[in-house]
């Protein structure tokens, strides 16, 4: 016994001491880790970008020009594609991971597992959803967006478009360890999008003809904060069933 | 350097381990006991379960039926591993078959990230990529390097917590030897002697001999089961 404290004393000198990590700096970690590695490999970004641009853009072409139809229907045309562009992402947030091994380490680090998937989701929503909330604007002129609906767009695509990333995330970790994942993921996440869609389209609406359109947004918010607090523990718990 | 006596305690224990996979037992009712010390060589052929078995010691599987228990010292209690998950990881290393190299990051970026995450210093990135003879590929993407290279990141995180306090005492590698040279795995077996000396356990699982001292070897042979 004596023999052993002396032997680890001498280790002790030579050694580096580690450095206690905080549950903030692993979380910044993987959130820096995740960006720089889709700075690198930029299809990550443009990919469902372009996607969303270009569906946006397609519907005035086969549509007709009017100004009075594609007012009507612009929120519905940005918002669908906004959710098909972030499903069309959705891959790329443990797929990458779960194939070159990585995703195991991240189960086994002394950290809790919802800390690091939290930070992942915001990394994917930082690279994915707020272009989104960039170009959104823009592609809003294209189809005459009332005036007054402006800002009711930008409200819910800021709440709704963190949701789409937070509810994809546990279809994603239900479906990572299946190799075409694909179609069930559709199935799985879809169906959960459809409030987002008819409280963020609603919204815009009521905001066209100038009514108070908080109630439509307070609910956003709601879903928002729920899977805010909710899904990074269920997406934890889905990664641990996948990879058993 | 004196060999530390393993205690009357286990380091890992396992109890009436039952795997079941794609409805086939892999191995039923193993009890396996890994003092401070062991180096353990899992053996058997393809499709035994040895990945499957260092996989349910690493936490990451739940066994059929059964239980890992750890010792994290010798006064506390023996723990269940899925009980306290953060604590096991804390002295846990686990390389598995796969690196867990990002190709789009360099050499030194991965590794700093992967000490990191672990709660590891990464003081000194550099002199550990050296000594797993990276040196000058610091700044290279890991998909450029070769497959040797590319595993040879990943073990760099065996040298770092050889020098780290308290270290990862219980290190569990899958096929650690693939694509590496033979320099590389002379390296490594004596990495896994001191670490072994110093009061840690290795368990691992290689197709290779290993040329270790035969009194610190242990081997758990798994047969395939025909049923």
């Amino acid at each position: 016994m004596t023999q052993a404290s002396t032997q680890t004393m001498v280790n002790r000198q030579t050694t580096i001491k580690p450095h206690k990590l905080s549950y903030r700096s692993a979380f910044n970690l993987m959130v820096k880790r995740d960006i720089s590695i889709a700075l690198r490999h930029k299809d990550d970004i443009l990919n469902p970008l372009l996607f969303f641009i270009i569906v946006v853009t397609l519907f005035p072409l086969g549509i007709g020009p009017e100004a009075s139809t594609l007012s009507r229907i612009a929120p519905g045309i940005i918002w669908v594609a906004a959710l098909l562009s972030t499903l069309l992402s959705l891959d790329r947030l443990f797929k990458a991971d779960h194939a070159d091994g990585s995703l195991e380490q991240m189960l086994l680090t002394p950290y809790p597992v919802f800390i690091l998937v939290l930070a992942k989701i915001v990394a994917h929503w930082l690279i994915t959803g707020l272009p989104l909330l960039i170009v959104a604007p823009v592609l809003a002129v294209l189809l005459h967006l009332n005036e007054q609906s402006y800002g009711a767009l930008l409200l819910t695509l800021l709440l709704g478009t963190p949701v789409l990333s937070l509810l994809g995330a546990i279809g994603v970790a239900l479906t990572v360890g299946i190799k075409k994942g694909g179609v069930l993921l559709s199935l799985l996440v879809l169906p959960l999008y459809i409030p987002v869609l008819i409280f963020a389209t609603s919204t815009i609406d009521t905001a066209a003809l100038g009514l108070p359109y908080g109630g439509q947004l307070a609910i956003i918010a709601a879903l928002f904060v729920g899977s805010l607090t909710l899904a990074p523990f269920a997406v934890g718990a889905a990664l641990k069933v996948s990879t058993n | 350097m004196p060999i530390i006596q393993s205690s009357s305690q286990p380091l890992l224990s396992a109890n009436n381990l039952t795997c079941i996979r794609e409805e086939r037992i892999l191995f039923e009712q193993l009890t396996v006991q890994i003092n401070a010390g062991d180096i353990v060589q899992v053996e058997g052929p393809n499709g035994a379960g040895k990945t499957s078995l260092l996989r349910i010691l690493a936490g990451l599987s739940q066994p059929y039926e059964g239980d890992v228990y750890f010792h994290a010292n010798e006064l506390t209690k023996a723990q269940k591993i899925s009980e306290d998950r953060e604590l096991y990881a804390q002295h846990l290393l686990y390389l598995g078959h796969l690196a867990g190299v990002k190709g789009e990051m360099t050499a030194a970026e991965n590794l700093t990230f992967n000490l990191a995450l672990h709660g590891a210093s990464t003081d000194i990135v550099d002199e550990q990529l050296a000594q797993v003879n990276l040196l000058g590929f610091e700044d290279s993407l890991a998909s450029h390097l070769s497959a040797g290279q590319h595993r040879r990141i990943a073990l760099a995180r065996l040298f770092a917590a050889q020098q780290q306090s308290p270290q990862a005492k219980i290190w569990i590698l899958d096929e650690p030897f693939t694509a590496i040279d033979k320099q590389g795995v002379a390296n490594l077996e004596r990495l896994f002697m001191q670490h072994a000396q110093q009061g840690g356990c290795v368990i691992l699982t290689t197709h290779q001999d290993l040329t270790l001292a035969k009194d610190n070897l242990k081997k758990i042979t798994l047969a395939y089961q025909f049923n």
